[in-house]
């Protein structure tokens, strides 16, 4: 070893944002997260807590403890699959899918996560296609997610693209609600982003730095 | 003695603050001070702690100087006081029953957030008492003789412990058992921890004491089918299960068991978990008391198809122990005290199928393995797999069944210390590498962490993770054949996959499956997870709600040997206190019957429950036997005419009492 | 069937697009058994697991708005793609378990004249199937054993969990319609182990390798296809396995038939009315007579 370099980890208590706990308490599903005993049910069972940087069990640790920061930034809340094995097996009754969620929520809201990241992008594309179509078309979904996001990708997928379409699995119209029910639709979604607007308080977390995910910027906040 | 206006009413009300537990919600001044407004109060006080000797001396002087008559205490629950002040009342030279208690503690300070409406209710409350007190008479307390029987109920350790200790005082015992041998759990087990003694070798000689007792009268098979009665005086019927073995002719050579037409044993035995085989006729194990062989009707083939050639019978020959036609018996007991030994079961892991229990046939629960490990289990103590390899990795899987939220909330308290004996003998008679996967390490008893401490010297690894699920699917070839565990060590921080050849799951200790019946048959409160409850947590953990039933060991609730044997002797001594006092003072709460008022309907008399009420076919009235009255209170409910009183329960203090509270 | 039962049938978006042979032999394998689907008038997207990480409360009223719809027709729900399945169950279940969350929905659907009540009941078809033809029904029907056919069931996630199972419904009852139909029943660990979901198009090569765990155990178990009753599990296992064998080096070609796919050839239909042709990695299956084993293993995607 040519060097060896020296890296303080200490965390001081000035630094940590205990709010953030609240936050995820307050979603439907996360109550329980006071009463994790750490024993690591979640992160045995995950099929893919071998590639987390923080294990679900290490995220619900770090929450407790206020660190927000390092919790927000977590790769693990990206790789979530929602496959609810530690949900179901969790001894605290934490229903730990739903942690990830909200999570994903607060991230998406204050715009931490890699440029060029898909699954944020998926998660904002699907939303928007939904609102024009009421229904998901994959075809303009992925072609839109890669786009934004890794344009190159569309050099390697479409060997798969033409497969699908070959065999009539791709759908270039895609089916959408017929146009009345899509009206009742957005007008549903909209009540829910101005009633939340009205009467949700206002979260003391930092403002948001990244883009506005909905029309008007009212995202949907939980409850702080 | 009934009348109430010969001497004017003085009443004394006394206010509690208990230090902050009630005065921090409850204004006791103005309690007080509306208390001395009310009728017939001659003085109201508050004080810090009405209990303390200051507080009662407070009564007492007040008694003498005011002529006081009547006694109001506005304090805790009556569990915990009501015998304190009624003695500071007849220490103030009255009768104790001129006393009342009102409980402004757990029915108000303790469930209230709000001091005003706090404060209120408390008002109303002692308002009501004051009332009540007025119409209060001077009565006696009964006295019924304790009968020196005692009925125990279950001959694991607990109750083995407490029928020694009781017979070798002299009290007769019943110790009623439903196996065909005592020494339940234990007798199972192979060392004990910390110490690492053998079960059996501390065990059995207390059960060959039970034989040879001459004050225990043993029961094995047996069940309690019904209990009547009241402390002192219980009446109890035992159900005796046919074990069609004369246990007074039987001799226990066991040489009915060679001769069986069974050569080999076929049906999986109860006491080795189903790991061993037994014969129809059989022993449960080689030190079972009373050793006498039972057979089992379901799969002999003389109950099945009476075409044996009874090999059995012809050896016994003359002593003629074996008798195909026992059944059924019910013998009714007298007992004065009875102790609740009825232990607990272990939880049944197929609940969690993650860790594959009963699907792969190398996982075992920690009892099988207790019997794996025995000498004279169903291996000799020889640890092999069912398929007849040595493990050379072994996984030991803590809280299955505890501490979680889809099985058992609590903490088994055991699984952590057995769990370590359990690495300690594998890993002695095995060599293989033992893991431990726990939450938390839990040995708080005598010489319980040194003994931990002594296993990870062993080189037993400890992994602070619960185990997610135990899988077969090898992802590389040094997982072939074995069992997977994945896990998160969150010590380390890294996901780990530990294949291993046998999986030990360390599982709850759990209610009996029948506990719901047998707590009504004793008429015993129940926690939510179904341990009988005691009476205090603390002050009384032996006694419960029901005068002289007592508790002892699991059936209370999950614990080791030395606690268990430890309760068992405490509800020994305090069925001997009972016993030896020879009486209990009874509540004279007892109903009468107004012969002017009767209508000689005989309602009541079909309704007591306790046969205390006949009917005089000359005056035509019911009569009712003090002596057998329990203060059920039915009868008075029941009677149309209002002819059924009942003391400390008269209309005019229960009407007072509500229109104290009302109005 | 003499009597004809009917459904209210929730398609779900996948199966207008990648799932349209999943649709296809479900509607040919209903209409054999008399069973009759009638789609949701305008249904709309359930918001699959990508909306709930945007907005639960729009995530809960989308499917909300489904069950709304539903409810006013009375018949049972069915939901052939799990994500869906699960995605109803849950909005059922924290609309009744959270009164906060059925507030706001509430008042999101009486802005466009829907009122939810929380009466739908959701299934899957293959729940249907064994509930209402049942395993004995089935066996009668079949008219082509699917013999010496070593089939592995694959469930994955969302059926498994978290709400199929409270229903009482094991995953071992559902394993049961293969050999029903004639076909070896493989122990299959990795029923319910997840394929990775979405993963495969957005973090690929952690998709792709869960997606070779499932295949490779497969494999190993000899089974000679693996029947699926998730779209989008289907589209996973059978998509990637060109890359993966590259990626590996080993041999994970597998056919993987949606179950409608598998039990419409047992009932003796058409492969083009199962759209077996749209499937990626073709299913080769010819009938043997009795007595003769061995299925013929499909060869290269």
């Amino acid at each position: 070893m040519s060097r060896v370099s020296f890296v303080r980890k200490v965390k001081y208590e000035k630094e940590l944002q205990r709010d953030v706990a609240a936050e995820v308490i307050a979603t439907p599903g996360g109550e329980k997260i006071l009463s994790c005993l750490q024993c690591g049910t979640c992160g045995g069972a995950c099929p893919l807590s071998v590639y987390m940087d923080h294990t679900p069990r290490r995220l619900i640790g770090m929450l407790r403890e206020g660190f927000k920061q390092e919790v927000v930034e977590s790769f693990a809340i990206w790789l979530c699959a929602s496959c609810y094995e530690c949900t179901v097996l969790c001894p605290a009754g934490i229903k730990v899918t739903d942690v990830m969620y909200a999570l994903k929520r607060i991230a998406i809201h204050e715009g931490i996560y890699p440029r060029r990241f898909p699954i944020p992008v998926l998660a904002k594309e699907f939303m928007e296609m939904l609102k024009g179509t009421g229904r998901n078309n994959e075809f303009w979904l992925v072609l839109r997610v890669l786009l934004k996001t890794a344009p190159m990708k569309l050099l390697t997928s479409w060997p798969l693209g033409l497969r699908l379409w070959r065999r009539g699995r791709m759908c270039l119209i895609g089916s959408r609600i017929p146009k009345p029910a899509g009206a009742d639709l957005r007008r549903m979604l909209e009540v829910l982003e101005h009633g939340n607007a009205s009467d949700v308080k206002p979260s003391n977390v930092t403002p948001s730095q990244g883009p506005d995910l909905l029309p008007g910027g009212a995202v949907s906040r939980v409850n702080a | 003695m009934n009348g109430n206006g010969n001497k004017s009413v003085k009443i004394g009300v006394y206010v509690c603050h208990c230090g902050t537990n009630i005065a921090g919600k409850v204004d006791v001044k103005a309690l007080a001070e509306s208390a001395a407004g009310l009728p017939g109060v001659v003085v109201s006080r508050e004080y810090k702690y009405m209990c303390s000797d200051p507080g009662q001396d407070l009564i007492v002087k007040d008694t003498k100087q005011f002529g006081l008559n009547r006694i109001v205490v506005a304090s805790c629950s009556p569990h915990l006081h009501e015998l304190t002040f009624r003695k500071t009342t007849a220490n103030a030279g009255e009768n104790p029953y001129l006393f009342h208690l009102v409980n402004i503690r757990e029915h108000v300070s303790w469930v209230s957030d709000d001091p005003a409406a706090a404060t209120e209710k408390a008002k109303a409350l002692v308002k009501a008492a004051v009332a009540r007190v007025f119409w209060h008479q001077e009565l006696q307390p009964r006295r019924v003789p304790v009968n020196p029987s005692v009925l125990i109920v279950g001959g694991g350790i607990a109750g083995i412990h407490a029928a020694l200790t009781l017979a070798s005082a002299g009290k007769p015992v019943y110790l009623v058992e439903r196996k065909p041998s005592i020494g339940g759990h234990m007798a199972q087990f192979d060392k004990t921890f910390p110490t690492l003694d053998c079960a059996a070798c501390i065990l059995t000689p207390k059960m060959t004491s039970v034989k040879q007792q001459p004050n225990i009268h043993l029961m094995t098979l047996a069940e309690v089918s019904e209990v009547s009665g009241f402390v002192g005086n219980f009446k109890v019927k035992v159900k005796r299960y046919p074990r069609y073995i004369d246990e007074a002719k039987c001799v226990g050579c066991g040489e009915c068991i060679e001769m069986c037409v069974y050569k080999e044993g076929k049906y999986p035995n109860d006491f080795d978990l189903g790991l061993g085989k037994r014969k129809p006729i059989y022993m449960p194990f080689p030190q079972a008391v009373p050793p006498v062989p039972l057979i089992d009707p379901a799969t002999c083939i003389e109950f099945k198809s009476h075409k044996c050639p009874k090999g059995c019978v012809e050896v016994c020959g003359d002593r003629d122990a074996i008798d195909f036609s026992q059944t059924v018996k019910e013998v009714e007991l007298e007992v004065g005290t009875i102790i609740m030994a009825t232990g607990f079961k272990t939880f049944e892991p197929r609940r969690l199928p993650q860790y594959g229990y009963g699907k792969f046939p190398n996982v075992y629960t920690s009892l099988e393995v207790e019997r794996l490990v025995n000498a004279s289990g169903p291996t000799l103590g020889q640890v092999v797999l069912r398929d007849g390899r040595r493990p050379e990795a072994i996984g030991i899987l803590h809280c299955i069944g505890s501490r979680d939220e889809n099985t058992n909330r609590y903490c088994s308290r055991v699984c952590c210390m057995y769990s370590l004996k359990l690495a300690h003998l594998l890993k002695e008679k095995t060599g293989a590498h033992v893991y431990n996967f726990y939450i938390d390490m839990r040995t708080p008893g005598k010489g319980f962490e040194e003994f931990y401490k002594r296993v990870l010297e062993d080189g037993v690894s400890f992994i602070r993770g619960k185990v997610a699920g135990v899988t077969t699917w090898a992802q590389s070839p040094a997982e072939e054949g074995k069992l997977i565990l994945r896990v998160e060590d969150t010590l380390l921080g890294v996901v780990r996959r530990i294949p291993v050849d046998m999986v030990v799951l360390s599982v709850a200790m759990e209610a009996q499956a029948d506990a719901e019946n047998v707590r009504r048959l004793f008429n015993l409160g129940c926690s939510a997870e179904g341990w009988f409850l005691e009476r205090h947590p603390k002050l009384a953990p032996v006694d419960t709600f029901t005068d002289g039933i007592f508790l002892a060991g699991c059936c209370q609730g999950p614990k080791d040997i030395p606690d268990t044997v430890a309760q068992a002797g405490a509800a020994a001594a305090q069925s001997m206190s009972l016993i030896d006092k020879g009486y209990v003072e009874m509540e004279p709460n007892t109903a009468w019957i107004e012969e002017e008022l009767c209508s000689g309907c005989h309602v009541c008399v079909a309704m007591c429950p306790y046969t205390a009420i006949h009917f005089d076919a000359d005056k035509k009235v019911a009569v009712l036997n003090e002596a057998l009255c329990k203060g059920c209170g039915t009868c008075v409910a029941a009677c149309p005419s209002g002819a059924a009183q009942q003391n400390l329960f008269r209309d005019e203090q229960l009407f007072a009492e509500v229109e104290g509270v009302l109005v | 069937m003499a009597s004809t039962r009917a459904y209210t049938y929730f398609p779900g978006c996948c199966m207008h697009g990648f799932a349209r042979h999943c649709q296809d032999s479900l509607y040919a394998v209903f209409e054999d058994l008399g069973l009759e689907l009638r789609v949701l008038p305008e249904w709309n997207c359930c918001g699959a697991t990508t909306y709930m990480s945007v907005d639960e409360h729009q995530a809960f009223a989308l499917a909300a708005r489904n069950l709304a719809l539903a409810e006013q027709i009375g018949l049972e729900i069915l939901a052939p793609c799990t994500a869906c399945f699960m995605i109803l169950k849950k909005a059922q279940d924290y609309l009744a378990r959270y009164p906060e969350i059925r507030a706001k929905v509430d008042r999101a659907l009486s802005a466009i004249g829907l009122r939810y009540q929380g009466t739908a009941r959701i299934y899957h078809p293959l729940e249907i199937l064994l509930r209402d033809v049942g395993l004995k029904g089935l066996k009668a029907r079949v008219k082509q054993p699917l013999r010496g056919l070593n089939v592995a069931p694959y469930y994955g996630c969302l059926i498994a969990r978290p709400y199929a199972l409270s229903n009482g419904v094991t995953l071992e009852a559902f394993d049961q319609f293969i050999p029903a139909l004639g076909a070896n029943l493989v122990d299959f660990e990795l029923k319910a182990h997840c394929c990775g979901g979405s993963l495969t198009g957005t973090i690929e090569d952690v998709g792709r390798r869960l997606v070779y765990i499932l295949l490779r155990q497969a494999k190993r178990a000899k089974a000679d296809v693996m029947v699926t009753v998730c779209p989008l599990c289907q589209l996973n296992l059978e998509a990637h396995q060109g890359k993966i064998q590259r990626q590996y080096g080993e041999d994970v070609t597998i056919p993987i038939p949606y179950f409608t796919q598998l039990i419409g050839m047992a009932l003796g239909l058409s492969d083009k009315s199962l759209a077996l042709e749209k499937l990626l990695v073709p299913i080769r299956w010819q009938p043997v007579e009795k007595g003769a084993a061995a299925a013929q293993p499909a060869t290269a995607a």
